[in-house]
């Protein structure tokens, strides 16, 4: 019975988050495209954004690279390479505690901003509450995995051998329960939450990280467009 | 040579009363929605005066516009594209106005004039309009308007700063007048080059700038690029909106509606060609005094055959440029050399351009001899109330001799109608000395005097019917939403068919089928 609990939970919701997180960024894209937006509130308040901001979305993006090497880089590689698992976990460690902190620094003031100051909560709607309180959350519960429990509950546990594993796995949709059964409590649920988020990632103001304008840096400064002519001759009159 | 026509408009502030007509059936057409509350695509201001946004001239703070770099190159003035990603502006616009600097909407809590009587005459409080609280107010729109004399307003007007000092402060030297503006639809637009999701455009058919709603993925930059901070942010929708120089107004030949609507009739619009390869060039002028200039040699001669051949092969319609050849804006910006762009040392070329106003001098010294000795003008423009030198900084990037000019002009047009009027002698070489003749002094007043609807707008229709499916359209557009409320979308196609030359019987064999219609 608990088998069953822990197959549902490491090998059937992994699919239905990320499954919901293609599926709705599909549908958001062709469908409702024109809500797509980065949802800013600078208009609103512009002081505690400046600092809350930029810390945030710095912290963000280096923890989430630092995430995509730790998932996808297999132990072996590293090995090969011959680097130690010590320096590699002091380096892990310490980049992504500094990564960390400066997205929970960002988001406690981004989240002390969107509940405290009125403009900005009034004009705050609940998908947008929701994800301020889950990537609080989820940050919280990742710096307490990584820092709590690797440096001071179980530094014997090494994530690389199991968590990675099962992660990788899924990309090749033969995810094993069984690893995700020897990792620490605090991993299971900062991966769970961490999930949650890519679930609601398309329905919600997250959209905007996947509308970067990589483009501007390659156009022309100047955009002219013109309605198409029906007729095809342009000497009309 | 690639020309490009662009809708402009021409404002004659020497009739401007500031009544604010065009500020408030633009709103009424435009921003009275949520999210819009503060926007005003357009607005009149008192001159000197703080503006709105607050101070929106200081480019030191705003950074808006274009500024030359160090080889002499355009670069607009918030930085590179480069600088924006390097520094990380993306998550944060160091340069972007907040709220505070328009100010915050309200509204007033009306429910407590309707109760009970009571002891104290009810009071309605304002309510924000974001909030819903109760808020005090200390700032709104036009909140110094009228207050031109006031310590505030001269100082906080930018364009004060080159003045000499003595008129600052010298309650009885002050002056007044007003500056209605709105977006100025540029040749050379900051806001659309600062735009990272290409939402911003311009239409290659008039030169209208627009957003694409569905585009605008609301990063912001758009209000900074704007030196005119003419670029709003809908709060609501998150998304960037700005005058649209009522696009389907003009589509279908009309003015907008702040010129339809100006009582003074100080608003002009028509159509200009210009040489679109040249704007850069144009734009890279180091000297801000000569910028007007430059503006003004991209402006082509819509007689020239040479221009007329250029233009229809570059897709530009004869009926765009029959009204450039009629264009009041042409005559007033290039011929008659009256109107200056707002400005133009911020390089992007706007396409709102103003005709200086001149009142306050004439009062003074018109009076008894000027008719006789109407050379008595030009020691009297310098003596003006309003100081040329402000006009200059503001319509000529610093340019006083220009404006200088502009005012002669009118000056001395205004003399030779009033003799002419009232039957005395007018030397004609005196028109000649500020490049008048009596034929064009009498069609230069026909034009701003009198000032008829057909003189002012001259705007060529957008030949839709080339653009859209318009058989398809007939009696359900805008119900597109409803099904069956017009039969026009059934039977579009058929009409197309014929049009491309299939027979009736044809058509009828492929729609009916056995005498029944399929649709």
């Amino acid at each position: 019975m608990e088998d069953i609990g822990s197959f549902l939970l490491w090998c059937v919701f992994p699919y239905l988050a990320l499954g919901s997180f293609v599926f709705g960024t599909i549908i958001r894209f062709t469908f409702f495209r024109d809500t797509i937006t980065a949802k800013s509130s600078e208009l609103l308040e512009k002081k505690l954004l400046m600092i809350g901001s930029i810390l945030f979305h710095v912290g963000i993006i280096f923890v989430f690279f630092g995430h995509v090497i730790g998932v996808l880089i297999p132990k072996a590689f590293t090995d090969w390479l011959g680097i130690p698992n010590e320096i590699y976990h002091i380096g892990a460690l310490v980049m992504g505690g500094i990564a960390g902190f400066m997205a929970l620094a960002g988001m406690l003031i981004l989240s002390h901003r969107r509940f405290a100051n009125k403009r900005v909560f009034k004009t705050s709607s609940f998908s947008d509450l929701v994800v301020d309180l889950a990537f609080l959350v989820v940050i919280v519960l990742g710096l307490a995995a990584s820092l709590g429990e690797g440096l001071f509950l179980h530094p014997e546990f090494n994530y690389r051998l199991n968590l990675s594993v099962w992660a990788r796995q899924l990309f090749y949709f033969r995810p094993d329960f069984h690893l995700m059964l020897q990792v620490p409590i605090v991993f299971r649920i900062h991966v769970i939450c961490g999930l949650l988020i890519f679930a609601f990632f398309p329905y919600t103001r997250l959209i905007h990280a996947l509308t970067l304008p990589w483009q501007y840096l390659f156009r022309s400064p100047e955009v002219y467009r013109r309605k198409p002519n029906i007729r095809g001759d342009h000497n009309r009159g | 040579m690639k020309v490009k026509a662009q809708i402009s408009m021409v404002l004659n502030l020497d009739k401007c009363i500031g009544c604010h007509t065009c500020s408030v059936t633009c709103k009424q057409t435009w921003t009275n929605r949520p999210g819009a509350e503060y926007m005003w695509f357009n607005n009149v201001e008192t001159r000197p005066g703080v503006g709105y946004p607050k101070k929106w001239e200081d480019e030191s703070h705003y950074k808006g516009g274009w500024k030359l770099n160090r080889k002499g190159k355009l670069e607009l003035r918030a930085g590179s594209k480069v600088n924006k990603v390097s520094l990380a502006k993306i998550f944060y616009n160091p340069d972007m106005p907040n709220l505070d600097d328009y100010y915050e909407p309200w509204t007033y809590d009306y429910q407590t004039l309707f109760g009970k009587e009571t002891k104290h005459q009810p009071v309605a409080r304002a309510k924000s309009q974001i909030t819903g609280e109760y808020m005090k107010l200390n700032n709104g729109p036009n909140w110094d308007d009228d207050l031109a004399g006031s310590d505030r307003s001269f100082g906080e007007d930018p364009n004060m700063q080159n003045i000499e000092a003595d008129i600052k402060g010298n309650f009885e030297k002050t002056f007044m007048m007003y500056l209605p503006r709105l977006c100025e639809h540029c040749l050379n637009a900051a806001c659309v080059a600062s735009c990272p999701s290409g939402a911003m455009y311009k239409r290659d058919e008039d030169g209208i700038v627009l957003v694409d709603q569905e585009r605008c993925r609301g990063w912001r930059f758009c209000m900074t690029g704007c030196p005119y901070k003419k670029v709003y942010f809908n709060w609501k929708t998150n998304k960037a909106e700005k005058c649209t120089f009522c696009y389907p107004r003009i589509e279908e030949g009309l003015p907008t509606v702040c010129s339809e609507t100006c009582v003074g009739r100080i608003r002009y619009i028509g159509v200009i060609l210009y040489d679109a390869d040249r704007v850069q060039e144009a734009c890279e002028e180091p000297d801000d005094t000569k910028l007007y200039q430059s503006q003004l040699d991209l402006f082509l001669d819509p007689n020239d055959p040479e221009v007329i051949d250029q233009a229809l092969a570059d897709g530009v319609d004869m009926e765009t440029i029959k009204c450039a050849q009629r264009s009041p804006i042409y005559k007033m910006a290039v011929e008659e050399k009256i109107a200056f762009p707002l400005h133009p040392e911020y390089r992007t070329m706007p396409m709102v351009w103003y005709v200086p106003p001149l009142s306050p001098i004439m009062n003074y010294f018109e009076g008894k001899n000027s008719i006789k000795y109407p050379e008595l003008i030009f020691p009297a423009i310098e003596e003006m109330r309003i100081p040329v030198e402000y006009l200059a900084n503001l319509l000529a990037g610093g340019n006083t001799e220009v404006i200088k000019n502009a005012l002669y002009k009118l000056a001395m047009m205004r003399l030779y109608m009033r003799a002419k009027t009232s039957g005395k002698d007018f030397d004609p070489e005196k028109l000649d000395r500020v490049g008048l003749t009596e034929e064009s002094a009498t069609s230069l007043y026909r034009l701003l005097a009198i000032a008829k609807y057909e003189d002012r707008f001259v705007i060529p229709k957008s030949k839709k019917e080339n653009i859209e499916h318009v058989e398809d359209d007939q009696g359900g557009l805008g119900y597109e939403e409803c099904d069956g409320c017009a039969l026009a979308p059934a039977h579009g196609s058929m009409l197309r068919k014929a049009k491309a030359g299939m027979s009736t019987k044809d058509i009828y064999a492929e729609s009916f089928y056995g005498g029944i219609w399929r649709d």
